[in-house]
């Protein structure tokens, strides 16, 4: 089959939609499927031999933050002429809405197309005012994929319409089988296969996310940690990710600034030998979630997870049956239930046990199939993609000889 | 005067732009509701066919066996009017056959089983998607054909109204349940 990818962020810029389309690349080309992703990029940025640049990305203020997207003539003639070598028989546009490649290429093409609205976001006033022009061209997707059952219900709630729910996917395995870090271990941990006995008050903790992004809740950690810490004080908090690690630590009693360590942007062997190493990890975002992958990951790596209750998460999750939850942005609840845990080995025992083959059905291997079905149902009994071609003026009123 | 009349007719043709836009909106939703509905057609056929298949197989008990065929037989001859119906009925026989792992299980170990098994569980889990797909096309098309413009023009034609297609699809279980 040959399938067109178009990832509407910056291929040079690391997030999760990019991710997502990498490793969806990957698993088909393993397959011995051709595929081809059509990605905005600096020229000179160096690019794996499946990804085709569209040009480089404008930075615009657009809501509410600076975004970089691609537009204009240029861009729209570089999506054309894709389509038009290409030969796919089926796309799959990534994040349609945002008035990037991804609308570029749903005006630009007709044929089967598959979408997968990653971000639910609610409907923005700029939406809203190009509405008609839009709707004109989410009309020509064929199949909706939604992340996540949460996501669905914002689609349907804004765009009308329905989706299938497909989660995102990860590498199980190379999360299970990395090698634990000591240093970044509990003693108890280092000294017993089983995960530490929790006798000496003490186990670490992990964190991982943008420290200066509020969203991600770090501060609802911190306001947390001194709470944990007066009832186990040999816990250690180990933080991975970007920001201003001293802005992150200010709120903080200085003789208590010591169990925090930064370990600043992490590769993703260390992320998952990081998840393997931690008797716990704590997601206290606070919003603006739609998936949660990085719990995925932390369940795939057998860290027992703490989450707040965002709907995302919760079903992540499994409705909490495979990690805990607590009240969103309420730190006291987080510092109970985080003592109560890293006191309690059998629980998080039980917790690994559920997380690691609740997981299973975020491997790539189930995800990666279950997209391929969704790509063989859309192209049967259709042709394959091509430019759609604008009738001129003469062949709508029916003058232009055939 | 003359200035009024050319108003009036760059505004009558701004209209008959915009009318003969929409109608051509409305005819790719049609064509692509079209093809939503052979999808759903082919992976409707398919599945039947698999349980058929598996019915007349004998690796299934005898009265399991006549259950799945009956339903997987009216699923496949039913008119057009009796159409959700039956194939309701096929996934409630489904269910039925396929409510124990165990069952499951032995339909894997027969001989050709595996291959047997797999087909059917892609079956079921196809015709679900197939049908959202096809409904949220034939959704499209229905929001924009009882838009006012549509209808003062009659831009669809003699198009029929499109329905939707709705039947209990869900899967037995035990057969989409992945191997940990």
């Amino acid at each position: 089959m040959r399938i067109g990818i178009v990832c509407p962020y910056s291929w040079d810029v690391p997030g999760g939609v990019q991710f997502h389309i990498r490793d969806l690349a990957e698993y088909f080309l393993r397959l011995g499927h051709e595929v081809s992703v059509l990605a905005p990029a600096d020229d000179d940025t160096p690019l794996p031999p499946y990804v085709v640049s569209a040009g480089r990305a404008v930075p615009v203020p657009y809501n509410g933050s600076v975004a970089r997207l691609n537009f204009g003539f240029l861009s729209a003639a570089r999506v054309r002429r894709w389509l038009h070598e290409g030969k796919f028989d089926v796309i799959h546009i990534h994040e349609p809405t945002s008035p990037s490649l991804g609308l570029l290429t749903c005006w630009a093409a007709q044929g089967p197309i598959v979408a997968t609205f990653h971000t639910s976001n609610p409907r923005s006033r700029a939406m809203i005012a190009a509405y008609a022009i839009l709707q004109a061209a989410l009309e020509k997707i064929s199949a909706r994929i939604a992340v996540s059952e949460y996501a669905r219900r914002t689609l349907v709630e804004h765009l009308g319409g329905d989706a299938v729910v497909i989660p995102n996917g990860v590498d199980v395995d190379f999360f299970a089988t990395a090698e634990p870090k000591p240093e970044w271990q509990s003693e108890e941990a280092r000294s017993s296969v089983e995960g530490g006995g929790g006798t000496r008050a003490g186990g670490t903790i992990g964190f991982i996310g943008r420290i200066d992004e509020p969203r991600k809740g770090l501060p609802v950690l911190m306001r947390a940690l001194p709470a944990i810490l007066e009832a186990r004080p040999r816990t250690r908090l180990l933080v991975a990710g970007r920001g201003d690690e001293e802005a992150a630590v200010e709120d903080l009693p200085e003789e208590l600034r010591s169990r925090v360590e930064f370990l600043g942007m992490i590769s993703d062997r260390d992320k998952a030998r990081f998840l393997r190493s931690v008797d716990l990890y704590v997601a206290p975002n606070t919003g603006g979630e739609s998936f949660g992958i990085i719990l995925v990951e932390a369940m795939s790596a057998g860290a027992p997870v703490l989450a707040s209750d965002l709907d995302a998460f919760v079903q992540v999750l499994d409705q909490g049956k495979a990690g805990e939850v607590f009240a969103n942005e309420d730190a006291d609840a987080l510092a109970a239930a985080a003592v109560r845990l890293l006191g309690d080995p059998a629980r998080r025992a039980e917790l690994r046990e559920r997380g690691s083959a609740h997981v299973r059905r975020f491997d790539w291997s189930t995800v990666g199939a279950d997209i391929l079905s969704v790509y063989e149902t859309v192209t049967t009994g259709t042709t394959a993609v091509a430019a759609d071609e604008r009738p001129g003026l003469r062949a709508r009123f029916g003058l232009a000889r055939d | 005067m003359t200035a009024t009349l050319i108003w009036i007719l760059v505004a009558l043709l701004a209209i008959g732009l915009y009318l003969s836009w929409t109608a051509g909106r409305l005819d790719r939703l049609h064509v692509r509701m079209d093809a939503a509905r052979a999808a759903l057609d082919a992976q409707l056929l398919r599945r039947a066919s698999v349980a058929q298949e598996l019915a007349t197989s004998g690796v299934l008990d005898p009265a399991a066996s006549i259950v799945l065929y009956e339903a997987a037989h009216a699923a496949r001859q039913s008119e057009e009017e009796q159409r959700e119906v039956a194939e309701s009925e096929l996934s409630q026989a489904l269910r039925a056959v396929f409510g124990e792992p165990q069952q499951v299980e032995a339909v894997r170990e027969a001989p050709g089983g595996e291959a047997a098994a797999l087909e059917l569980a892609e079956a079921v889990r196809r015709v679900p998607m197939a049908r959202r797909f096809h409904n949220d096309a034939v959704g499209a098309a229905r929001r924009l054909r009882e838009h006012r413009k549509v209808r003062w023009f009659r831009l669809a034609g003699h198009a029929p109204f499109p329905m939707a297609f709705e039947m209990d699809d869900e899967p037995p279980a035990a057969l989409v349940e992945r191997a940990a």
